[in-house]
């Protein structure tokens, strides 16, 4: 039976009534009595020693209420920023993490590392004070490209960090891989950059600090995918204030993109510095902050090579990557390039074994972390992109030796040569799927047509998988995690039937308070507009990991259904009570109670209500009903997909035109087909941002960021896009309890190789992303 | 932004009087506020133009069209006069930036800030306009001196532009894709005294393409000038094109855009 606005229904995003009407809460639209304005004054330069801070005329400036440097931050014993998961090296050494201060100490690291924070009483005044600061830098010689810091004589971003390496880590079994290629028929080399790029989320980052005396509180209100963690690392690591004197709030969140899973200087400084002045700071990052110190994503150099029989089966696989970690190590910043990366270069593929090493080094730049996808963008840009290159250097058809190498849908469950479990799948049928949508077999009659026209057509595949739903907390524990990835919920009714979900997810554009009421209202049968959702409070929801990974439905969403579960035993329960039946003999469909065999039947909303009136109610059961779980997956869930890409090029710009796109994702069920949709669209956009027009640049020689703006950095718009033909196909994943998978992610995974294919098919040659106008035009001069 | 006075006279004497020294006149905003909220600039007085509806309004007369210049991108790019008499004038004004901006933006404004990458300059040159000031009319081949330089005096207040109407003409860009401004655009124009072909985005500032002019005279047509390179030595390099890309875009946009001439 199907229940209205219940599970597979595209129901209207309710959240979207508050947000396109205007009266969404985001950060910056709250204001607390007696609020200060916070503004950091930041390096101008790449790497530099700071030799004094002069504040004596910015302290006497109009407006100023306080200004606080690093010292003054060591000297109330708070500690500095920390990433929280441990990577080894090859030679079992842990990974070198220095020293990430809020407020510099003596040294700067980046271009907009943050040295001072002016409190006043407007932010004009506190802007005005800055430039009174008079800090005397001595500038030393940065590096910012990853190659460069690896390089002998490179500049030493730390003392701690010999040769600027954070880690040299490997996984996989390198001597059958060594063996592998020596009998190898066939031998495909590639060399690919992963462009840096700037998450850009529509809502800059911002906080506000503030601290009750009476109770001695904090409260900090800030633009977090994860309050809860944003708490832990604050109470336990910095020591702002233990935990239960520490409330944090993420409102209306407009975007995230990773960038706000971390904990970051500001936020920190800020509520720290709530209490020093007495007052409420907020601090709001204008673009341009944004672009200096939102944590970036990608930034790899990959060498890879694969190798083949002859008839085009994989014998092995080696990887080696550099992965830029920028100025200091960022919350998770270690494992992306590590079990996030490495553990996807099997791909869909059946891969005899694999080889993989990453050097992580640091460089005078951002900080690098978790971008959409995380890894398992930048492992399915190099496995995608070397198959391509194999079947054109094989003269094979690369969709055909995709199929031909393919895991089948009757091997599950299926271990990868790195550590994966792959639950279930069916790469066959995705790929096929997506060659119809976009009708492959016709493509050289368009190219042809294309050619009439004096334009190179070409067309491209991405078969993507990912690791999401993180994730089982054993499994990350023993890969060095500090934390465990479950997710916590409470199903509460209302004693006149209504329920208020809390979760310890969060949502920032994703459409929980829908996705999740439907969830409710499928299982519960409860009313959809009956069903509210509450997240991003810590003193509202249970402690919860937060929404990354694309974990929230398929952790998230699982703790709801178990929380669900127990409430439906409890109700069982008072059912039998009521209706003088034995417990057993309840039967419960979508929030219907029935005695077997009999027509009677009690709503749960007439249960609910004699659960908080108990005057007919069973005298061993407790009142109430509302009921919490905490779901820790069995496994991580693996979409995966193909997405083919169409482009038509002209030569005599290099203007690249995506014509069509076809993508075929497999996310298990799928509770809203609209949002899901919506999902695969954004994501799908990132993915060709970053192929065609996004890229981070800094100078070489002084280390600025010459990407500091929109007039310079380029996003994606609207017109840079074809329609996006989307399908989704469904094996229902097998390790929770609602057989999803999770899609927020896919798009951004599988967008970039099949972008990058589909140019270098109708190029003929091989360039690196992004794929602008005068890299193409040039690559079509020596087509 | 720093703090600044602010005045909006009626008048086009008023404004010219009141501006002095440190001061700017403000007319879309569309340039110069950034500039300010960057605090990028300085400045103690902003004289609004907004209020002078002198400066505005588009008139066609005796073979010339003339735009006031506070008149906007959006209603250069919507007159039915301009679309007639000019149809590549007002294609131009549409591709500026994007609805808000052009609702906002002045062409006055534009000339006035003579950014190297803005889409008028080459209009103004490749249609042999007139700029008129509250002092004096200066031609389009003199008022664009050098990177956002013109020949304006301090508190010169621009009143309009004149442009004769061309046989043809045609205006084709090639966006820069991050703002969207001119990475290369190029202006053509068939005019009775010839063929004017004027380059923006290129290079510092708005240059006219003098080989191109000279092979169109003879023929006007793209192939004319599709192979005549520009010398790459004096033109823009950035992390978006190098110098040579730039110079290879302006046979191919010079060429796009004879051929489009209507
Ligand atoms: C997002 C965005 C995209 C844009 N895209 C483009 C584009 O694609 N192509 C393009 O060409 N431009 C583009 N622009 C710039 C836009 O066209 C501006 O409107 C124009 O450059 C300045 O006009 P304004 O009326 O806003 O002038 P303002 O910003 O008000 O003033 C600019 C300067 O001109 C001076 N000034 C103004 N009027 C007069 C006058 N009558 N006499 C003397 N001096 C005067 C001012 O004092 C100031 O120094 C873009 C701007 C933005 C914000």
């Amino acid at each position: 039976m199907s229940v209205e606005n219940g599970i597979g229904v595209s129901v209207k995003r309710k959240e979207d009534q508050r947000f396109i009407t205007g009266n969404g809460k985001y950060l910056d639209d709250i204001n607390k009595f007696g609020q200060t304005h916070g503004h950091f004054l930041r390096s101008p330069y790449a790497f530099a020693k700071i030799k004094n801070i002069d504040l004596s005329a910015a302290k006497t400036a109009p407006g100023v209420v306080d200004i606080f440097t690093g010292a003054d931050m060591t000297a109330d014993g708070i500690g500095g920023l920390i990433c929280g998961w441990g990577i080894n090296s090859k030679d079992g050494s842990p990974h070198v993490a220095p020293p990430h201060p809020c407020l510099a100490t003596d040294t700067v690291k980046h271009v907009g590392d943050q040295v001072a924070f002016i409190v006043a009483e407007t932010l004009q005044q506190a802007k005005d004070a800055a430039e009174l600061i008079d800090v005397d830098y001595e500038e030393l010689k940065s590096v910012t490209d990853v190659r460069q810091a690896a390089a002998a004589g490179a500049p030493q971003v730390h003392e701690e960090a010999a040769g600027n390496q954070c880690y040299d880590w490997e996984i996989g079994d390198k001597a059958a891989v060594d063996a592998a290629f020596t009998n190898a028929h066939h031998i495909t080399k590639i060399d690919l950059i992963n462009n840096r790029v700037s998450p850009n989320p529509m809502e800059p980052r911002a906080a506000l600090g503030e601290y009750d005396p009476g109770t001695g509180e904090y409260t900090l209100h800030t633009t977090s995918q994860n309050p809860h963690v944003a708490r832990l690392l604050l109470s336990a690591f910095v020591g702002v204030a233990p935990e239960n004197k520490l409330r944090v709030i993420a409102p209306d969140v407009g975007g995230g993109f990773g960038t706000k899973i971390f904990l970051y200087a500001e936020e920190t400084t800020a509520v720290w510095a709530s209490k020093r002045v007495g007052r409420p700071i907020k601090w709001t990052a204008d673009r341009s902050e944004s672009f200096l110190t939102d944590a970036h994503g990608r930034d790899h150099a990959t060498h890879a090579e694969m190798a083949f029989d002859a008839d085009g089966h994989i014998l092995g696989f080696r990887v080696s990557t550099k992965a830029n970690m920028g100025a200091y190590l960022s919350t998770f910043a270690s494992a992306v390039p590590t079990y996030l990366y490495a553990t996807l270069l099997n791909g869909q593929y059946k891969m005899p074994c694999i080889y993989a090493e990453v050097q992580a080094l640091f460089t005078n730049t951002t900080p690098v972390d978790a971008y959409r996808g995380a890894g398992r963008p930048e492992a399915t840009y190099v496995v995608e992109r070397i198959m391509e290159r194999a079947a054109r250097d094989m003269n094979m058809d690369p969709t055909e030796l995709r199929l031909k190498n393919f895991i089948q849908p009757d091997a599950y469950p299926y271990e990868t040569p790195v550590i994966m479990t792959y639950d279930t799948g069916d790469y066959p049928l995705t790929m096929t799927t997506a060659k119809d949508m976009i009708d492959y077999t016709g493509f050289a009659a368009r190219k042809a047509k294309s050619a009439a026209n004096g334009k190179l057509r070409g067309i491209g595949s991405s078969a993507y998988i990912e690791a999401c739903g993180i994730a089982p907390s054993a499994a990350v524990g023993s890969l060095g995690a500090g934390v465990g990835l479950w997710e916590s919920a409470e199903v509460r009714f209302n004693p006149t039937g209504s329920v208020t979900v809390f979760t310890g997810s969060h949502s920032h554009g994703q459409g929980h308070e829908t996705t999740f009421a439907q969830l409710i209202a499928d299982q519960l049968g409860v009313p959809f507009e009956s069903i509210e959702v509450v997240h991003g409070d810590t003193t509202k929801v249970p402690f919860g990991m937060g929404t990354y990974g694309s974990r929230s439905l398929a952790v998230g969403g699982s703790a709801i259904t178990k929380a669900a579960d127990k409430i439906v035993e409890k109700a069982k329960k008072i059912a039998a009570h009521l209706m003088e039946a034995s417990a057993d003999d309840i039967e419960h469909s979508h929030g219907v109670f029935s005695v077997a065999g009999t027509d009677k039947q009690l709503t749960i909303g007439e249960i609910a209500f004699a659960a908080y009136v108990p005057h007919n109610y069973p005298a061993d059961l407790e009142p109430g009903l509302a009921e919490n779980a905490f779901y820790d997956p069995l496994n991580f869930t693996f979409p995966a997909g193909t997405h083919i890409a169409e482009v038509e090029i002209d030569p005599d710009t290099g203007v690249v035109e995506v014509v069509d796109w076809a993508a075929a994702d497999d996310f298990g069920n799928v509770i809203n087909p609209m949002i899901v949709e919506g999902q695969v669209h954004g994501g799908v956009a990132q993915g060709i941002g970053q192929a065609l027009l996004e890229g981070v640049v800094y100078d070489d020689d002084s280390g600025q960021l010459l990407t500091g703006s929109y007039m310079d950095y380029c996003m994606p718009r609207a017109d840079n896009f074809p329609n996006f033909r989307v399908e989704t196909t469904n094996t229902p994943c097998p390790s929770n309890p609602l057989g999803v998978k999770g899609c927020g992610e896919a798009g951004a995974i599988a967008a970039p190789a099949a972008l990058m294919n589909a140019i270098t098919d109708a190029l003929g040659k091989e360039i690196d992303m992004p794929a602008t106008s005068e890299k193409v035009w040039r690559a079509a001069q020596n087509a | 932004m720093y703090s600044f006075n602010y005045e909006r006279p009626s008048g086009i004497n008023d404004a010219a009087g009141a501006v002095g020294e440190d001061d700017k006149f403000l007319a879309g905003g569309q340039s110069y506020l950034p500039t300010l909220k960057l605090r990028l600039a300085q400045v103690d007085k902003l004289v609004d133009l907004g209020g002078i509806s002198d400066l505005k309004g588009i008139s066609v007369s005796g073979g010339e069209i003339s735009i006031g210049a506070m008149t906007t991108h959006g209603t250069v790019a919507t007159s039915s006069d301009v679309r007639s008499s000019i149809p590549a004038l007002a294609d131009m004004a549409a591709h500026i930036g994007d609805a808000q901006v052009r609702n906002r933006g002045t062409i006055g404004g534009s000339i006035a800030n003579n950014d190297p990458a803005a889409d008028y300059p080459s209009a103004l040159v490749a249609l042999n306009a007139t700029v008129h000031t509250n002092k004096r009319s200066i031609t389009a081949d003199d008022f664009f001196v050098d990177l956002f330089e013109t020949a304006l005096e301090d508190g010169e207040l621009i009143t309009k532009v004149t442009f004769p109407v061309p046989q043809k003409a045609a205006y084709a860009k090639f966006p820069n894709p991050a703002s969207r401004f001119a990475l290369v655009g190029v202006f053509v124009a068939q005019t009775t005294s010839g063929a004017r072909v004027a380059v923006t985005g290129a290079g510092p500032c708005v240059f006219r393409q003098s080989d191109m002019e000279a092979a169109l005279s003879g023929n006007f047509s793209g192939a004319a000038v599709k192979g005549i390179q520009t010398v790459a030595d004096k033109l823009n390099a950035d992390i978006h094109a190098s110098a040579d890309y730039r110079a290879h875009l302006i046979s191919v946009m010079a060429a796009r855009a004879v051929d489009a001439a209507s």
